[in-house]
């Protein structure tokens, strides 16, 4: 249930972008769903719809459609520059709940498949990220 | 632009809490993680209602200090930290384990931020910020993102940490952040120099605690900890000092 916490963030955004940019109507945000944060999409999107109608005071959100683009994480070694993808972790239940709460603690736990190091870079897929908001004036 | 959806929940996720006091220094080892964990036991004793985050991601210890194992935080729309000893206590801890984590500052920026953004606290009288040691990028992306924060400053009456501790301060004040005084932790013997330093910032001295020889013996239990010395002079401190502006309990 730690989707409902980052899909408020996303309608917290999404309102305040509204106002900043003074729009009456948001009619798309874009997202990108990192896969190294493993969320449960269906939870999330159901916690998206929910959260827009309660948040959502002055109606702005009403006609708003929500794009969700996957994007799979990729880790580049700092040491040795090899690239490597999450599939190739091997993580246990507990370490994959830990990641799922924090991507960051992927550091805790996985290891460049090539020479061990710790000391990676995660190239794309961490988390949620706001691509565009689209919206009519 | 790409956005980042975590940054506008911040404030929600701390609507509830009356106060935030951020414990910081500066310098690593002048017991900053003992402070925070011995005023986030006494204000909850004293009958508040109290958090206390360990944001030290490099090296977490009030979980150390407190003894706390063996819970985790509840997952609902968020996490909820776990109440150990009458405090809600949230640490990267939970998800690390005993692992090492080496984490460069983006990284750091990220796993504060997410932190953040879903941890779910209660309604609490003082959040207490275990505050890592350093001025780069951790420490100011909490003072960025902790924007009801008032500072509590740890020292000693080494010249080395001193050093340090003016530079925090100096930091602070160029940032507008709200300085509720300065702690001389583990004194050793009487000099004024800590006071002195003190003068060109017109922050006050709230106290000094004595160095305790036998404090290691009680980390770890909280029980233990409230007994020592320390906890006592710290009470004081806190309950003498109109700055913490405290009832007499709740």
């Amino acid at each position: 249930m730690h989707e409902w916490s980052l899909a408020e963030a996303v309608i917290a955004t999404a309102l305040e972008e509204s106002r900043k940019e003074g729009l009456e109507e948001i009619t798309e945000i874009k997202l990108k769903i990192g896969e190294l944060q493993q969320l449960d999409v269906e939870i999330f999107k159901f916690a998206l719809d929910e959260l827009a109608e309660t948040l959502d005071e002055g109606s702005l959100l009403k006609e708003m459609k929500i794009k969700m683009e996957p994007e799979k994480a990729i880790f580049k070694c700092r040491v040795c520059e090899k690239e490597w993808d999450f599939g190739e972790t091997g993580l246990s239940e507990e370490e994959y709940e830990a990641v799922h709460f924090a991507p960051e603690v992927a550091h805790a736990y996985i290891r460049c498949p090539s020479c061990k190091s710790p000391d990676f870079e995660v190239i794309q897929g961490r988390g949620v990220l706001i691509q565009t908001i689209k919206g009519k004036r | 632009m790409v956005m980042d959806p975590r940054l506008s929940v911040i404030d929600t996720r701390l609507a509830r809490i009356k106060r935030l006091i951020a414990v910081s220094g500066g310098k690593g080892g002048i017991g900053k993680s003992l402070i925070s964990s011995l005023l986030a036991l006494t204000l909850s004793r004293l009958g508040y209602t109290v958090g206390l985050l360990d944001l030290d991601l490099s090296a977490p210890s009030t979980h150390v200090i407190l003894g706390i194992e063996g819970v985790y935080p509840k997952e609902e729309r968020g996490i909820v930290p776990p109440e150990v000893h009458g405090i809600e206590f949230m640490s990267i801890v939970y998800f690390t384990g005993d692992e090492p984590t080496p984490l460069r500052g983006t990284d750091i920026s990220n796993a504060l931020l997410e932190l953040l953004a879903i941890t779910q606290w209660g309604s609490l009288d003082f959040l207490i910020v275990d505050m890592p040691p350093g001025i780069g990028d951790a420490s100011l992306d909490i003072i960025r993102w902790l924007r009801k924060a008032e500072f509590l400053v740890v020292t000693t009456g080494s010249k080395v940490a001193l050093e340090t501790v003016k530079k925090v301060l100096k930091m602070l004040n160029e940032l507008n952040r709200p300085i509720i005084g300065v702690i001389e932790n583990m004194k050793l013997r009487d000099s004024s120099v800590v006071k002195e330093e003190l003068k060109k910032f017109e922050v006050p001295l709230l106290g000094a605690i004595e160095f305790d020889m036998n404090l290691e013996d009680s980390i770890g239990d909280a029980n233990r900890l409230l007994e020592r010395d320390a906890a006592a002079r710290l009470k004081e401190i806190v309950m003498r000092n109109p700055r913490f502006n405290l009832e007499q309990g709740r």
